[in-house]
């Protein structure tokens, strides 16, 4: 009885962190001198207005869910994979360079096309393992280390497509050259998302739910990000954990870089990643390692990054207002978090 | 100040821990507060000092209702509580700690406050320097400083939440005297314990605490038995001392030294055989908890060899250890041992073997129960660890370590626990070590040492004596050797 009250004092809390987010980016609004109430129903019709919008949002929700799914691992370790940005790049790289290796080989594309992707975990994997072992091994904190190296996959990026990889002639902000059509990870048609990149994401967060909720592996991953002190003297060797974590975390977020190459850019870009490793470290904050969450808060940061692509266009407002609204979501979440713990007390 | 409350209620998860509780406790006078571990004292008190807020009910200083929602609040309604690890900051020099939780304005009057301190120092009797680093104050100094800092801060009710656990019997000496001259001066103390001498040697009032009820009353002179069966709701009583019959040889510290910034242990030499129980005696840092993790390989010896069922393992990592079936249970519960934000269902699932990489969660919910029953556990399996008590806790840690095992290094095995609990928990640990675990444990306790141990090792600065058989060992003697004296004829009765 007290428990079923208090779960409805907790979604009445959430509610109001909600609708507190749509008040402040409201005021931002209104503030900049914009009709709030058109702005949100053009982000409306931008996301789920024709089928075709609908597609981009989930084209858009298979590398944010990606890199989320990855970070529950992360999460649930303790740690705050920072580099998951650098991871996706990398996995973006990887691909890039198994498809320009074999793409006038013999073997049948469907084959290219999946060596390419496993070739983008391994590379979020590589570059994961490398915050990894500066963590366990170098003591370096995965925050710095993992923004260090998210500078250096960015600059690695701006050097192969100005350099080795460049048009010929002359380099390109635009990325390498597309590949053929035959290269492309297949879609629907006439629609800007392709089936395989949903099969995979959706395997993918079963996938993590299944190992967090329901493994061995998954409870001392989490016993580890609790109490690493207590963990060793179970006998749970910490520093492997951890690295389990980044390489698992980095397999996904390669992943979600893999997808932007083969299912959206079909070429190596400057901002290849988007940001959605940052955008999946909010949600990952958001949700709050409650791993089943993951899909539909993704679809709905997916649904405001491509609904406020309209706003330029039809109101001249700057797109970042989606982001606004993104961020006063987690905020608004952290805060009515910490009033609820003060007011009613922890679970 | 009179202190008065009225039907507090607090409640943590499905725990009542505190439960219509209403007393009264009038000014001037040494106000007992007695109950086994998990009764739910600290909880009352932390309502008190304002760490928490009660669910229901209210508070009346001096007849008047006030709300208290924090440490600070408290203290501005002089009420200043004792912790039972004293609230510090070890690296900081005496008066720099205290220029910390003073409420001066921006600049520090250090000569202004050295004063003051001097001539409390004086009142009490205390002779503490302001000028000493606090890590080298001793428990009962720092108890002592605290005390201090909340007269300064102009306390007038004074809570101490198990203030004689971990000091020496001429501090507590110490401390009752300040009390009763505290208590004269009309301050109104509020002592928690759940030990019955303390009561006696002390309070004016105690009431008693059971499972979150307050159960009853009394004033002195004090019925000892009747204070038992209210705390316990039975009369209990220790399972008579037993010898071991020793097996073979686990665990061999040759010629060990170790050592860390402040002490040097040289020279320990120990066998301990299967089913043989050592106890580790000394006040509190006089190296008993260097050589006890350097037997798990958590201190690096500087010399000497540790041996585990023969072989060399000086040096090694705790890991090598596990795999020869040593155990380590550290002192402090929750921040080495358990893992806070998981569940005791969890907990059993992480400490168990396993063979698939899935979790059998209803199984694991059989055999959560089924240890929570066995070890006594307040709490069910989907109870978070952070929300059970001290006794709780360690029962659920102990409940946790493996099976079988040769040897068992525990810190402080009841340290905190109410008699009841330390009973059983000793309970459980002979019957581990009549199925052949050795076990080597610390503990200040004297008693504990003298009525668990097969052969005891007594520390003093550094210094180590060889084993003392338990049995023909008496209290004096050994509160003698930690006391440092008797060592001389201890030396050359070895020789």
């Amino acid at each position: 009885m007290i428990k079923e009250n208090r779960r409805w004092v907790n979604i009445g809390f959430q509610l109001g962190a909600i609708i507190l987010a749509l008040g402040f980016t409201t005021l931002v609004l209104v503030l900049s001198g914009a009709p709030p109430f058109d702005a949100y129903y053009q982000i409306i019709l931008g996301s789920f207005g024709s089928l075709l919008n609908i597609s981009s949002v989930l084209a858009a929700w298979v590398p944010l869910l990606l890199a989320t799914s990855g970070l529950l691992f992360t999460f649930a370790a303790g740690l705050w994979n920072i580099g998951v940005e650098g991871q996706i790049i990398l996995g973006g790289i990887f691909t890039t360079g198994l498809l320009k290796l074999l793409q006038d080989s013999a073997l049948p594309p469907a084959l290219i096309i999946i060596l390419a992707i496993l070739a983008g975990a391994l590379g979020g994997a590589l570059w994961a393992s490398l915050a990894g072992i500066l963590k366990t091994y170098g003591g370096v904190n995965e925050i710095f280390g993992g923004l260090g190296l998210n500078f250096v996959a960015t600059a690695l990026t701006l050097w192969l497509i100005f350099g080795p990889w460049k048009r010929p002639g002359i380099g390109s902000m635009s990325g390498t050259i597309p590949f053929p059509e035959s290269l492309w990870l297949p879609r629907f048609a006439d629609l800007r998302v392709s089936p395989w990149a949903l099969l995979i994401t959706i395997g993918g967060i079963i996938i993590v739910i299944l190992v967090l909720q329901g493994t061995h592996f998954g409870l001392r991953l989490k016993a580890v990000g609790k109490n690493m002190r207590a963990a060793y003297l179970i006998g749970i060797s910490a520093n492997q954990h951890l690295m389990l974590a980044f390489i698992l975390n980095g397999i996904f977020a390669g992943l979600a870089g893999a997808m932007q190459v083969t299912a959206v850019y079909h070429r190596l870009i400057p901002a290849i990643s988007s940001g959605y490793g940052y955008l999946g470290l909010l949600i990952a904050m958001l949700i709050n390692y409650r791993a089943i969450w993951a899909a539909p808060i993704a679809l709905f940061y997916a649904a405001l990054n491509i609904g406020s692509i309209q706003l330029p266009i039809v109101l001249k407002l700057d797109s970042s207002l989606s982001g606004v609204l993104q961020g006063a979501l987690v905020l608004f979440v952290l805060m009515m978090e910490g009033v609820r713990q003060r007011l009613v007390g922890g679970d | 100040m009179d202190i008065e409350f009225r039907g507090i209620h607090k409640t943590f998860g499905s725990v009542h821990a505190n439960d219509d509780i209403t007393m009264k406790v009038p000014s001037g006078s040494i106000q007992g507060i007695l109950g086994e571990n998990g009764a739910g004292k600290s909880t009352l008190m932390k309502v008190l000092s304002g760490f928490i807020q009660a669910d229901r009910g209210e508070i009346l200083l001096d007849g008047k209702p006030v709300q208290i929602n924090s440490p600070e609040d408290a203290i501005e309604h002089g009420i200043g509580m004792l912790h039972q690890d004293p609230l510090d900051f070890p690296p900081m020099k005496v008066i720099d700690s205290f220029l910390l939780g003073g409420k001066s304005g921006f600049f520090l009057n250090r000569s202004q406050v050295t004063k003051t301190l001097r001539d409390l120092q004086k009142e009490f009797n205390f002779s503490i320097d302001l000028d000493e680093y606090i890590d080298a104050l001793t428990v009962g100094e720092r108890q002592q400083l605290e005390i201090l800092r909340l007269l300064w801060l102009g306390a007038n009710i004074l809570i101490l939440d198990e203030p004689t656990t971990g000091i020496s019997a001429i501090q507590k000496d110490r401390l009752f005297e300040t009390l009763h001259i505290l208590a004269g001066q009309g301050k109104t103390i509020i002592f928690v314990t759940h030990k019955l001498e303390d009561v006696e040697k002390l309070c004016n009032h105690v009431v008693v605490l059971r499972r979150g009820k307050l159960v009853g009353k009394t004033d002195p002179p004090f019925d000892v038995d009747k204070l038992v069966t209210m705390m316990f709701g039975k009369q209990i009583k220790m399972a008579e001392r037993q010898d071991a019959i020793p097996g073979e040889v686990v665990l061999e510290l040759q010629n060990v030294a170790v050592e860390d910034y402040r002490l040097q242990i040289k020279g320990a030499n120990l066998q301990v055989c299967e089913r043989e129980v050592i106890g580790l005696a000394g006040m509190e840092g006089s190296g008993q908890p260097l050589l006890l993790r350097a037997c798990a390989g958590f201190q690096r010896p500087t010399a000497g060899m540790v041996l585990v069922h023969g072989k060399e393992l000086t040096g090694k990592a705790y890991h090598n250890y596990m795999q020869e079936q040593v155990a380590f249970v550290p002192a402090s519960r929750i921040e080495e041992g358990l893992f806070p934000g998981l569940t005791l269902t969890e907990h059993f699932v992480l400490g168990r073997d396993h063979q698939n990489a899935f979790i059998n969660w209803e199984k694991s919910q059989k055999v959560a129960l089924a240890g929570i029953d066995e070890f006594n556990i307040y709490g069910k399996p989907d109870t978070f660890v952070e929300s059970l008590s001290g006794g709780n806790q360690q029962r659920a840690l102990l409940s946790l370590m493996r099976t079988p095992l040769s040897l068992l290094l525990i810190e402080h095995p009841t340290r905190g626990l109410d008699v009841e609990s330390a009973i059983y928990i000793w309970g459980k640990l002979k019957e581990r070590a009549r199925n052949g675990t050795a076990i080597i444990f610390i503990s200040s306790d004297l008693d504990e040492i003298l009525h668990y141990s097969d052969r005891i090792l007594v520390f003093f600065a550094g210094q180590v004596s060889p084993p003392l058989k338990a049995s023909s060992t008496t209290v004096d003697q050994l509160g003698q050797l930690i006391g440092g004296r008797g060592w001389e004829t201890l030396k050359q009765g070895q020789l």
